[in-house]
């Protein structure tokens, strides 16, 4: 299968909280978070759109997307 | 996103704490309700008092945010006046088994077509970290600073004694098993019972050593297991994920209705 090509991270700077789950379970290290501890996309271009982030932040913040918008269904 | 159009935008960023297991449960739970394409107009959630609680807040579905405890109560209420609405019922481990205790085991009895989520995570948050009945014995919390002596219930065989005709397991760790087994839950005609393992680093992770948000998710990871591995057999102590039960019985609302139908007949 293709690799999805990942178009943007949108991330809710003001929901954040900060907690880390997403830096921490990134199988690529594509985020970190920031001064402000809120989850930036350092790494954009590492991203294989595997969404574990968008489905494991507790405060809802991130959504990916991806360049052709296809819904994941399990 | 996907989940968006599901929530109150308004009332966020959410009350939980960073790391809260919760948000995790919500984040998933959404996504079952918008795979199953349910309208949000038929959708109502009720729900009790607690940390847990606050989710029907943020969710744009008919909501009822009651006693504690007693959220079963009046989602039995609902359910009886409007059998048509889908009825999610999304409790904490005291609020579903302390508190409302009775109303979860008669609930389970009646196998009325409703779903219950317990997101247990073995204390009480919003109070300060008191120990549940779900905590076990050797815990550390505001109110057993010399670690619990208390055994705990078991959510599934509790669940399955009580006679739910749905009843499944998963953790905040899982996401993509929250999400099935909740799509499952609601599409299964009667009682479903969905226990999900959900981290509260602020008050149990903190107080025994549990580590932060991250390391308890991945202790989920560890701890548990599917029903019937291989590792279960190696290992007892862990944690079995999965469906415990799925079958189906006479479902309430459509017996009251039947009885309706004879009285009227006579």
């Amino acid at each position: 299968m293709e690799k999805p090509k990942v178009k943007e991270h949108h991330i809710k700077r003001s929901w954040c909280k900060g907690c880390g789950i997403c830096v921490s379970l990134c199988p690529k290290g594509v985020l970190e978070l920031n001064e402000e501890h809120k989850a930036v996309p350092a790494n954009a271009s590492q991203c294989v759109g595997c969404r574990t982030c968008e489905r494991m932040c507790p405060d809802l913040a991130i959504a990916i997307e991806l360049e052709q918008e296809h819904e994941t269904t399990d | 996103m996907a989940i968006d159009q599901y929530l109150r935008k308004r009332f966020f960023p959410h009350i939980w704490c960073a790391g809260c297991g919760h948000g995790i449960v919500l984040n998933n739970m959404l996504r079952a309700v918008d795979q199953l394409q349910i309208n949000q107009n038929e959708m109502v959630m009720v729900s009790g008092i607690g940390c847990s609680s606050r989710i029907s807040g943020y969710v744009d579905f008919h909501s009822l945010h009651t006693l504690h405890g007693r959220a079963l109560a009046f989602a039995t209420g609902v359910k009886m006046s409007q059998p048509n609405l889908t009825v999610i019922c999304p409790m904490g481990d005291g609020d579903a088994l302390a508190i409302g205790g009775n109303h979860f085991i008669h609930a389970c009895r009646r196998n009325m077509d409703l779903t219950a989520i317990v997101m247990n995570n073995r204390i009480y948050g919003m109070t300060g970290g008191q120990f549940s009945p779900l905590s076990g014995t050797g815990i550390t919390a505001t109110t057993s600073p010399q670690k619990t002596i208390d055994r705990e219930f078991d959510i599934i065989s509790l669940s399955l004694a009580s006679g739910a005709t749905f009843v499944a397991r998963t953790t905040a760790y899982h996401y993509k098993e929250i999400t099935n087994y909740i799509k499952e839950a609601l599409q299964h005609p009667g009682f479903s019972v969905v226990e999900i393992l959900s981290q509260c680093p602020t008050h149990f992770g903190r107080r025994n050593k549990q580590g932060d948000a991250t390391e308890m998710l991945q202790r989920y990871r560890q701890n548990t297991t599917s029903i019937g591995s291989e590792a279960k057999q190696k290992n007892p102590e862990l944690i079995e994920r999965g469906i415990f039960r799925q079958e189906t019985a006479p479902e309430y609302c459509a017996e009251y209705a039947e009885l309706i139908n004879r009285a009227q007949q006579s």
